[in-house]
């Protein structure tokens, strides 16, 4: 493998200024892609990329991140890039616009490689929803890479992409970060623009990065962040995030809610993440255990209400105007019915008939409505523990990857790998996910750090001084070749 | 039919008058090639979000206000949800539970004095695009998609077609006046559902109600609402029940069809948008908003009775047009009789504006006041006074020197008017043999007469006066 591609980004910036060429950056990465076959990538943008990269190395008045590579979960608008959100409904669809998030990156000079696998829809754990076939996990290819962004994920891990984004309803960047070995974050709920994201569940998605260290991580969602007029959930937050990093976490309250330990966590990783309590304790900070009684509803809830929207924000895919339509019809209700039929998988058809179901005449307040209170519920006993505490330590699911194919059959156990992490999209708040051990297979295990609202900055400083004292590496190779 | 009677409910929609639409920065002009005025959000493109107008949200408190309407202060969007080609996120966003403004009234005038009608709620919503039915297909427009539009929804409380016209009348002239819609009912800026149902008359309870949907005219909105009693009413007469449904209007037959039954109704599924944080309306925005409101109709209409003495018919027509009403209001003070004035505008300036389809008036007001005064003062006769009008619609020119340049000024010299009388017997001496054989309308001709041969400029009164003198005499043999 190059040297090239194993470099950071704040590796990159620094061989930048010495010379490096963002032409030689990206063609590394373009050959690395190729060579792969993690299947990470649903589109390459190669023709692009090169000439991005020729501007970028013209420019003399470049920032920081011009040159610098990337890619996109394939639920992010690119315009004149087609954006299919791994669904044979968009297959061919090309955006006419660009997410917020998209123009930011190339306002900032960097070089798009191309767009990343996912879950169909982001709707699953583990990208096997994907009509373009699963990702592969760089770390062990038998097994999954998570999910929904595990294409972002993946890619980021087998060196396919410096960074990347991904996209975050109910633990999609956190989750595949964890299965894949890096570090994801799912800002709290409107730091970054959702404009330009297809909406899965609005009131729970949020973009953010995956990268290799804490470091770059809170380098890019600085990059990204911030007040847009185009949504009017966005926060207006200061890009601070990087300004912590380094400094010491003594006296920092961090709490081990037990709650996070039950729910069928296997022992390997019971075990990474007290070894990661007891680092923290070594770094002077002061780990408690605090109950938060409410978590064994969020899931529950996570699924009414992120099902419910989904069936809303999903019906403008009806065969009309873009995407899919069917060519068996002679009626507009054929075009419909046959366009979402055939246009579909399976796993979102069945969140469409859910959360069709719970907002229907008669169901709506047995469910949405009693949803919406138990979402109530679990905001105020995160408040009531931020209360006392900086943050929060868990796992970020119960188990490390698990064998493709395994939970297809079983979407219940599948759901179940999100126990932990929808709590966070419940509350709308930040939490980091990064490696706090490699368990059985070569399988890394994530630890999830979870902060208050707009507390990004405090969780990028334990989370490096976690990472820095952990030093966990992974081989570069898959074991299982 | 006797013994029944009507209870209709209306839900009218209003396009706003705002510069771009509800939730993206695209125009709202009327009449642009079709789909010219779309963008990414208003076609409901994968991953776009909407951004509420504050304007739209200003334009509907102030509507509420000045229908008397309680403001929340706290209100939010909602998704319905259905599919429709025109709809092209397959949801509406509306409100649902929590709308701006609620529980209003304006008051009409009938036969029987004011009535004040309730309204319910008004909310805000986004407008859908249109279906074109062509030979090859149906096309959709999308750039009415995302106007901004009200939906003002009134108790139940109008009995007769009448009182609908009277209600919509009232309805789309406060609109005018605080200038938040066109209110044009040709380009679909206004449109109105019709919920009637009948009962006996001194029944308490409500019958079953039928909807009409998008009626755009007063004419067939009339029609709708005579068709859909009778229908109901001979409905209960032979002892059937009316069913909860869904009516269109054929505008050819005049008469209503069934298009969907409760039971086919579709479940909204509304809840709260996510995309859209909640309205609230502070105390200081109210509060500007309520300062800007120009003096309503009514409150005109109150000043027109009370300083000028017009009946209160008259002064309901001047201030259904603010435009009228301004003019009135300009011409007023320049002139000595304004009931007089009041009448002029009200019947030879409507007629004028009706037939020149205007919507402005040529005659400045200095000098309609003075055409009030020159007839009200008997120097002009009301025959004249319609020419005058009619001649200063043409050329805006000065009155009093029109009518000299004319010579139209009104005779009322007694001995002229009974030369003229003298003449018009003598050159009808029929006429005068069929009065004094008891003719009564054998005046009427030789009136007539007379008026010709002063060129319609003969004082009237004074003219009949002379003109019974002169016939006298004659009976008695003089």
């Amino acid at each position: 493998m190059s040297q090239i591609t194993s470099y950071t980004v704040t590796q990159l910036i620094s061989q930048k200024k010495q010379g490096l060429t963002s032409l030689d950056i990206t063609l590394a990465y373009l050959e690395r892609i190729k060579a792969s076959g993690n299947n990470a990538y649903i589109t390459v943008t190669e023709e692009q990329a090169l000439r991005q990269a020729k501007e970028a190395d013209a420019r003399t008045d470049a920032g920081d991140l011009s040159g610098i590579p990337c890619a996109i979960k394939d639920n992010i608008c690119t315009k004149g890039i087609r954006t299919t959100c791994a669904s044979r409904m968009l297959e061919s669809f090309v955006p006419p616009y660009s997410a917020t998030v998209a123009e930011k990156l190339n306002a900032a000079g960097c070089v798009t490689l191309g767009k990343l696998n996912m879950d169909e829809f982001a709707m699953g754990s583990s990208t096997e929803t994907s009509y373009f076939g699963p990702t592969l996990n760089p770390r062990n290819t038998l097994f999954v890479p998570g999910g929904s962004s595990g294409g972002s994920a993946a890619a980021v891990a087998a060196c396919e992409a410096p960074f990347a984004l991904g996209s975050d309803t109910g633990g999609s960047i956190r989750q595949p970060a964890a299965f894949c070995g890096v570090v994801g974050m799912k800002p709290t709920y409107g730091r970054v623009s959702r404009n330009g994201l297809v909406a899965f569940a609005s009131s729970l998605d949020q973009i953010g990065p995956i990268t290799r260290c804490v470091q770059d991580n809170a380098l890019i969602l600085d990059s990204i962040c911030g007040l847009d007029p185009m949504d009017s959930t966005s926060l207006d937050s200061p890009a601070d995030c990087s300004s912590d990093i380094g400094k010491d976490i003594k006296g920092l309250r961090v709490a081990l809610p037990p709650e996070f330990l039950s729910h069928g966590v296997s022992d390997e990783v019971r075990s990474a993440i007290l070894n990661a309590a007891h680092t923290l304790e070594a770094l002077g900070a002061v780990v408690t255990q605090e109950p938060m009684p409410s978590l064994q509803y969020a899931l529950p809830a996570y699924y009414v209400i992120s099902s419910a929207e989904a069936s809303s924000n999903l019906a403008r895919f009806d065969g009309v105007k873009y995407g899919y339509r069917t060519k068996n019809f002679e009626s507009i209700d054929d075009i419909y019915k046959n366009s979402r039929s055939e246009g579909f998988g399976s796993e979102v058809k069945r969140r469409i008939m859910l959360g069709s179901f719970v907002l229907s005449a008669g169901y709506r307040d047995a469910y949405y409505k009693k949803a919406l209170s138990v979402r109530t519920a679990v905001i105020n006993d995160f408040k009531r523990v931020f209360s006392k505490c900086d943050c929060i330590l868990s796992p970020v699911a119960p188990t490390a990857a698990w064998k493709l194919g395994q939970h297809m059959s079983d979407p219940m156990a599948m759901y179940m790998a999100d126990v932990f992490t929808v709590p966070v999209n419940i509350a709308g708040l930040p939490a980091l996910s990064l490696p706090c051990g490699i368990g059985a297979g070569s399988l890394p295990i994530g630890a999830q750090l979870i902060g208050d609202r707009l507390s990004e900055r405090l969780l990028y400083r334990c989370g490096y001084a976690l990472e820095q004292a952990l030093n966990i590496t992974f081989d570069k190779e898959d074991k299982s070749r | 039919m006797n013994g029944y009677e009507m209870v209709i409910g209306l839900e009218t929609h209003i396009e706003l008058k705002t510069k771009s639409k509800i939730f993206c920065s695209c125009s709202t002009a009327f009449g642009a090639a079709p789909n010219t005025q779309v963008c990414p959000v208003c076609t409901g493109m994968p991953g776009t979000l909407p951004v509420l107008n504050a304007q739209a949200v200003d334009y509907a408190v102030t509507a509420g206000l000045a229908t008397n309407c309680t403001i929340a202060s706290f209100s939010k969007l909602d998704r319905k949800n259905y599919f429709y080609p025109d709809l092209p996120k397959a949801y509406q966003i509306s409100q649902y539970d929590l709308p701006l403004c609620s529980n209003g009234y304006l008051t009409i005038e009938t036969p029987e004095g004011e009535k004040r009608i309730g309204i319910t709620r008004i909310h805000i919503e986004e407008d859908a695009g249109k279906l074109i039915h062509g030979k090859e297909g149906t096309y959709i427009d999308f750039n009415r998609c995302g106007v901004p539009l009200i939906e003002v929804v009134s108790e139940p409380d109008l009995r007769s077609a009448a009182e609908v016209k009277a209600y919509l009348q009232k309805l789309r002239a406060i609109m005018l006046y605080i200038g938040v819609s066109d209110c044009r009912m040709n380009e679909g800026s206004l449109r109105c559902d019709v919920n009637l149902s009948v009962r006996k008359k001194g029944e308490q309870a409500f019958g079953t109600r039928c909807e009409m949907k998008n009626l755009n005219s007063f004419v067939f909105i009339t029609k709708a609402i005579e068709y859909e009693f009778r229908r109901q009413c001979e409905l209960l007469e032979h002892g059937g029940r009316v069913e909860q449904e869904t009516r269109r209007f054929d505008q050819a037959t005049g008469k209503t069809y069934s298009m969907r039954s409760k039971e086919e109704a579709d479940d909204y599924r509304y809840f709260p948008d996510p995309d859209l944080p909640p309205i609230e309306i502070t105390p200081q925005r109210l509060e500007r908003l309520r300062s800007a409101i120009p003096q309503l109709p009514d409150k005109r209409k109150q000043d027109y009775i009370r300083l000028f003495g017009l009946p209160s018919s008259c002064a309901e027509l001047l201030v259904s047009d603010k435009y009228v009403a301004d003019y009135f209001e300009q011409a007023a003070p320049l002139c000595r009789d304004k009931v007089e004035l009041a009448n002029l505008i009200t019947g030879e300036i409507f007629r004028l504006m009706g037939e020149n389809n205007a919507s402005v008036i040529p005659v400045s007001p200095a000098h309609l006041a003075k055409a009030a005064d020159m007839a009200s003062e008997g120097e002009i006769n009301r025959g004249t006074a319609k020419k005058l009008i009619a001649a200063l619609w043409e050329e805006n020119c000065d009155p009093a020197e029109y009518v000299r340049r004319h010579n139209l000024r009104q005779i009322n010299d007694p001995d002229t008017l009974t030369e003229l009388c003298r003449k018009a017997v003598e050159q009808n001496p029929q006429a005068l043999r069929d009065y004094l054989g008891g003719k009564q309308a054998a005046l009427q001709a030789l009136l007539g007469k007379a008026m010709g041969l002063a060129s319609g400029q003969a004082n009237p009164a004074l003219l009949r006066q002379k003109m019974d003198e002169l016939l006298k005499e004659q009976a008695e043999g003089k």
